[in-house]
C-alpha cells in the first residue's frame, strides 16, 4: 500500500494503482475522455492532467503510477489552467453542433468543456473536416466530432476481441475507422456508442429520436439471451425509444449485446394488441369476455390429460407459475417449457444452471465448451470468457463445429460427443490441462442437450466436470448456458411435466385437446392436430398465434413487472416502462382470468399473493438480484439414458439477429441479418 | 504516351525475389514477436510493385498478406502503412520526386528545385502525378542532408546541391531512362567542401607522410 496525500486528504492505495485511480479514492473528480476503466490506458487526451508535488509539470494522472508519499493537487491554478488549455485544442477541432448532436445532453466533452473549459475558443482557422465511417448498421458516425481518445478502438480489440478498428493516417490526418468501410463483425457494437465520450459514435436507430432529458428511465433485464443483463429502458410517451445496459459487476459490467440493445423495435411492430377468435377457420378480431367465453366453451370438461401447455423462451417466471398452477388446476401434468426439447434433468437445480456465475469465469483455469458458442448465444458471457482468456490464466478447448470463431483461441477437440470420451480417456492433449487446472469449468450449450442423446450428453458433461475436479464443495464447474432469459425462470418455476405427464414431443404427437401456448413460437406448429383447440397467449403474431383459435395478448417483457432467471441462476426483476399496447394485459392477470372462466381456483389475486405462492413452490424466488453461489454438495449426476451419439454438435440460433419473436418483428434486426449474413460483404477501399 | 493506369489489383502475391528478402526479415525476430517486422516487409511490399507495375506502392490486398505472414489483424497493418509516408497507400509516378522543404533545404533554394520539378515534369504541384505517369512529385520533411542543401530525394537516392537548372537536367536525364549518380550536383564529394579539402591540411597524415 502506497500512502498518498490528494489535495490535503491522506488516504493508502494499492502500489501500482494510478494517481486518477487515487484521486477517485478521494472522492476527487478528475475529468478524463481517453481513460475507461475497463479498458487498457492509453493516455492520449492529456484531460486528466494534475500536479504532483515536485514534478515539474502537470502529469497525465491515468498513466502514472502512485509512489509512497506522493502530493497530489486536483485543483491548483497549475493544474486548472493546463485543463483549460488542453479542452482549448481538444474543441480546436470538434464542431460546435451540440444543438443537433444525439449525443447532447450526455456528452462528457460538453460536459467537460462547461465545467473545466475556458470561456471561449481563440482559433478562427478552419476546422478539419473528417468523413464519415460505415461501421454497420447500429452505430452511426461523425467523425468530426471524434476527438481520437481511441477508446472504441481499445473496446473493439480488448473486450469485443475483433481487431477491426483503428487509427490511420498521422498527425492532423488521423482517422479512426476500419479502412476498409465495413460492419464490424461483432454482437457488441452498441457498447461502442456508450464508451464514445463525443457524438461521434452514436446510435443509428436512434438518431434524432430523443433527447435525454425527455426519456423516463426504468430499471429493469434484458431477457433477448440468458445473461440477465441488467438494462434501462428509456421510454417517451407510448413508445420504448432506446434501451441501454447497466453496470451489474457481476453480470454484464456495463456492456450489453446488440440484440438485446437494438431489438426493441421490434415491440412496436406485429404486436397482438387486441384478442382474436378463429370463427370458421379465419381468425377475426374479438373482446375478452368473448375469448374467455370460447376457451370456457371448448375447455370446460376436457380430461386433464386431454389438456396441455408450452412455454415459450421469453416468458416471465410469474406466468410461467400461473399457468402451470392452471393446468395442474385442470388435472393436467402436460407443462413443458422446453421447446427446443432440451434434455435437462429438473430434479436438482445444479443440473441446469451456469453454476460458476459469470463471476466464476475471472476464477477459472481451464474451460471446455461442448456443443455451444457463447459469442453468439451469450455475447457478453462470452467477453468475460475473452477478458479471463486474455489474461493468460485460462485455457479453452472448444468441442463443436470447426473454425468457429469466439474471439479468443479454443483448442478444438472434437465436432461431436466422441470428444468428450477422449478427454475422459484422457487420449486428447487437453485432458492433461484439465487435470491440472485448479478451477476447471465445462460449459455445455443448451443446443447440444436439444438433440435426441442429449440426456446422455448432459450425463457426460456432468462426468466429465466431476472426473477433473470440477465438483467440489467450494467450486462448481459445471455450466449450462441457455438462450434466452425465460428458459431458466420457467425450469425454476416448475414448468415441467408432472408424473405421467407429456413433454413438448409427447404433446405435439396428438391426443390433446387443447393446447395453451405460453409465448411458444419456436416448436413445429404444422405438428399440432389440426382438430386440437390452441390458445395462444403472447406478444408477439409470430408462428404460435398464427396456428391459434384463440389468441390472448400477452404484455411484452418491457410491459410488466416480472421475475426473470438468468442462465446463472440470478433471480432479477424486470419493470414496467409503459404499458401493453391496447388491450393486452400482463400475462399472470390473463391466467387468472382464465382460472376464473374455467373454474380453477387460482389462489392469488395480485402480483405480491402470486410471489409469494412462488416463494413458497421454489424458495430461490426470494432471492432477489442474487444468485445461490457455492460449490457442489453432491457430485452424483443427472439420470443418463442412452449412449451418446456420434452426431456433430450443431450450433443454435443460425441467425442471430432473428433469434426471437421480438427481434424477428424489428427492423433493425432485419437488416443486420441482411448485411451480417451476406456471405460475401462488399469492402470498399477508399 | 498515355499514362499507365494503377488500380487496385485484385490480389497480390510475394514474388520469388520478395520471398527471399522476407525470409532474411524474419530471421531477425522471435516466432512470437514477428509483426515487428511489418515495416520491412511493407517495403519489401512497396519494392515488389514497384518492380512490377512501375509504380511502388502498397495496395490494400497486399497489406492483407502482410497481415497473413506476421498473424496481425490486418487493420494494424493499415495504421502502419497510413502512419509512415514513406509508404505510398495510392498509385505513384515511375519516379518518386521527394521535395525537401524543411527550412535549411527552403533557404538554399528548394523553391526554386520545387519550380524546376513542375516545370520539367510537368507537375501541377505537390502531390501530383503527370500525366506520363512518369513522375508523383511529394513535400517532405527534413531528409537529414541540410549540410548539402537542397535535397531531391528520387526514390530511395540523394541528390544534392540542387538548383533550377540542375535538377531540370536532373528530370531530363530521368525521362530518358537514366539514373544519374546521385550526390551532389556539385560534384561534393558527400559533405566536403567544393573543390576538396581545405583546412587540416598541414596534419602529416593528411598529407600521406
Amino acid at each position: 500500500m502506497a500512502k498518498v496525500t490528494i489535495d490535503g486528504i491522506e488516504i493508502e492505495v494499492p502500489n501500482g494503482a494510478t494517481v486518477l485511480q487515487a484521486c477517485e479514492a478521494a472522492a476527487k473528480e478528475i475529468p478524463r475522455f481517453c481513460y475507461h476503466e475497463r479498458l487498457s490506458v492509453a493516455g492520449n487526451c492529456r484531460m486528466c492532467l494534475v500536479e504532483v508535488e515536485k514534478a515539474p509539470k502537470p502529469v497525465a494522472s491515468c498513466a502514472y503510477p502512485v509512489a509512497d508519499g506522493m502530493k497530489v493537487f486536483t485543483d491548483s491554478p497549475m493544474v486548472r489552467n493546463a485543463r483549460r488549455n488542453v479542452m482549448e485544442f481538444l474543441l480546436i477541432n470538434h464542431p460546435l453542433d451540440c444543438p443537433i448532436c444525439d449525443q447532447g445532453g450526455e456528452c462528457d466533452l460538453q460536459d467537460q468543456a462547461t465545467a473545466y473549459g475556458g470561456q471561449g475558443g481563440r482559433y478562427m482557422e478552419e476546422k478539419r473536416a473528417v468523413k464519415d465511417k460505415y461501421l454497420g448498421p447500429l452505430v452511426k458516425t461523425i467523425m468530426n466530432r471524434c476527438i481520437q481518445c481511441t477508446r472504441c478502438v481499445r473496446f473493439a480489440t480488448e473486450v469485443a476481441g475483433v481487431p477491426e478498428l483503428g487509427a490511420t493516417g498521422r498527425g492532423e490526418d488521423l482517422q479512426i475507422g476500419t479502412y476498409v468501410e465495413k460492419a464490424l463483425t461483432t454482437e457488441l457494437s452498441g457498447n461502442l456508442i456508450d464508451i464514445c465520450p463525443v457524438g461521434a459514435l452514436t446510435s443509428r436507430p436512434y438518431a434524432y429520436v430523443a433527447r435525454p432529458w425527455e426519456l423516463r428511465k426504468t430499471d429493469s433485464v434484458d431477457v433477448l439471451d440468458a445473461t440477465g443483463t441488467n438494462i434501462r429502458v428509456d421510454t417517451r410517451g407510448p413508445e420504448v425509444v432506446r434501451i441501454l445496459p447497466r453496470t451489474n459487476e457481476d453480470v454484464n459490467e456495463e456492456w450489453m449485446a446488440d440484440r438485446g440493445r437494438f431489438a426493441f423495435d421490434g415491440l412496436k411492430r406485429r404486436r397482438l394488441d387486441r384478442p382474436w377468435v378463429r370463427r370458421d377457420g379465419k381468425l377475426r378480431q374479438s373482446s375478452w369476455e368473448e375469448a374467455f367465453s370460447v376457451i370456457s366453451e371448448k375447455m370446460h370438461g376436457l380430461k386433464g390429460d386431454q389438456v396441455g401447455a408450452i412455454a415459450g423462451d421469453l416468458v416471465d417466471a410469474e406466468s410461467a407459475f400461473a399457468l402451470r398452477a392452471l393446468m395442474r388446476g385442470l388435472g393436467s401434468a402436460n407443462t413443458d417449457c422446453r421447446q427446443d426439447g432440451a434434455a435437462i434433468d429438473t430434479s436438482r437445480r445444479d443440473f441446469y444452471l451456469f453454476n460458476s456465475g459469470i463471476t466464476g469465469i475471472d476464477e477459472a483455469d481451464a474451460l471446455v465448451i461442448i456443443g455451444s458458442n457463447p459469442r453468439r448465444e451469450a455475447p457478453v458471457l462470452n467477453a468475460r470468457i475473452r477478458k479471463r482468456w486474455a489474461s493468460g490464466s485460462m485455457k479453452v478447448a472448444q468441442i463443436g463445429p470447426q473454425g468457429l470463431d469466439l474471439t479468443y483461441n479454443a483448442e478444438h477437440l472434437g465436432e461431436g460427443p466422441l470428444a468428450i470420451a477422449g478427454l475422459m480417456d484422457g487420449s486428447l492433449g487437453f485432458a492433461e490441462t484439465l487435470k491440472a487446472a485448479k478451477k476447471p469449468m465445462v460449459i455445455v450449450g443448451r443446443a447440444a442437450l436439444a438433440r435426441p442423446d442429449g440426456a446422455a450428453i448432459l450425463a457426460a458433461a456432468w462426468d466429465l466436470a466431476k472426473a477433473f475436479g470440477a465438483l467440489t464443495p467450494e467450486w462448481h464447474g459445471f455450466n449450462v448456458l441457455h438462450l434466452f432469459g425465460g428458459q431458466v425462470g420457467a425450469l425454476d418455476a416448475g414448468f415441467v411435466p408432472g408424473e405421467g405427464g407429456r413433454d413438448v414431443a409427447g404433446m405435439l404427437q396428438g391426443g390433446l385437446q387443447a393446447l395453451w401456448l405460453l409465448g411458444a413460437d419456436d416448436i413445429d406448429t404444422a405438428l399440432i392436430p389440426s382438430d386440437t383447440f390452441v390458445v395462444y397467449q403472447g406478444h408477439h403474431g409470430d408462428r404460435g398465434a398464427a396456428r391459434a383459435d384463440v389468441i390472448l395478448p400477452g404484455a411484452a417483457y418491457t410491459e410488466k413487472d416480472a421475475t426473470y432467471v438468468s442462465t446463472e441462476g440470478r433471480v432479477q426483476r424486470g419493470r414496467l416502462a409503459l404499458f401493453p399496447p391496447g388491450e393486452a394485459k400482463e400475462d399472470w392477470r390473463i391466467i387468472r382470468a382464465a382460472g376464473a372462466a374455467l373454474d380453477v381456483a387460482l389462489e392469488f389475486d395480485t402480483l405480491d399473493a402470486l410471489r409469494e405462492r412462488m416463494v413458497a413452490f421454489n424458495p430461490i424466488f426470494g432471492v432477489v438480484d442474487g444468485r445461490v453461489a457455492g460449490g457442489c454438495a453432491d457430485s452424483s449426476g443427472p439420470r443418463a439414458s442412452g449412449a451418446m451419439g456420434e452426431a456433430a454438435f450443431t450450433l443454435p440460433l443460425a441467425d442471430y439477429w432473428l433469434a426471437d419473436t421480438v427481434s424477428r418483428a424489428s427492423e433493425t434486426m432485419a437488416q443486420c441479418s441482411r448485411i451480417y449474413n451476406d456471405p460475401a460483404p462488399r469492402l470498399a477501399a477508399e | 504516351m498515355s499514362a499507365p493506369q494503377h488500380q487496385e489489383p485484385v490480389s497480390f502475391a510475394f514474388d520469388e525475389q520478395s520471398e527471399a528478402q522476407i525470409a532474411t526479415i524474419l530471421k531477425r525476430y522471435p516466432e512470437n514477436k514477428k509483426a515487428s517486422g511489418v515495416i520491412p516487409l511493407l517495403y519489401v511490399v512497396q519494392k515488389q510493385m514497384g518492380r512490377q507495375t512501375g509504380s511502388a506502392w502498397v495496395p490494400r490486398v497486399a497489406m492483407d498478406q502482410v497481415a497473413l505472414r506476421l498473424g496481425m489483424a490486418p487493420i494494424r497493418v493499415y495504421e502502419v502503412a497510413t502512419f509512415y509516408f514513406m509508404f505510398n497507400t495510392k498509385p505513384i509516378g515511375r519516379y518518386h520526386l521527394q521535395v525537401c522543404g524543411t527550412t535549411p533545404c527552403w533557404l538554399r533554394g528548394s523553391d526554386e528545385v520545387a519550380r524546376a520539378c513542375r516545370d520539367a515534369g510537368h507537375l501541377k504541384g505537390y502531390g501530383d502525378t503527370s500525366d506520363d505517369g512518369l513522375f508523383t512529385m511529394t513535400e517532405v520533411e527534413c531528409l537529414g542532408g541540410c549540410v548539402n542543401a537542397p535535397i531531391l530525394q528520387v526514390d530511395d537516392d540523394y541528390y544534392e546541391d540542387l538548383d533550377y537548372d540542375s535538377t531540370v537536367q536532373l528530370i531530363e536525364a530521368l525521362k530518358r531512362g537514366d539514373r544519374p549518380k546521385p550526390g551532389s550536383a556539385r560534384g561534393r564529394l558527400c559533405s566536403a567542401p567544393e573543390g576538396g579539402p581545405e583546412t587540416l591540411l598541414d596534419i602529416p597524415l593528411a598529407e600521406g607522410k
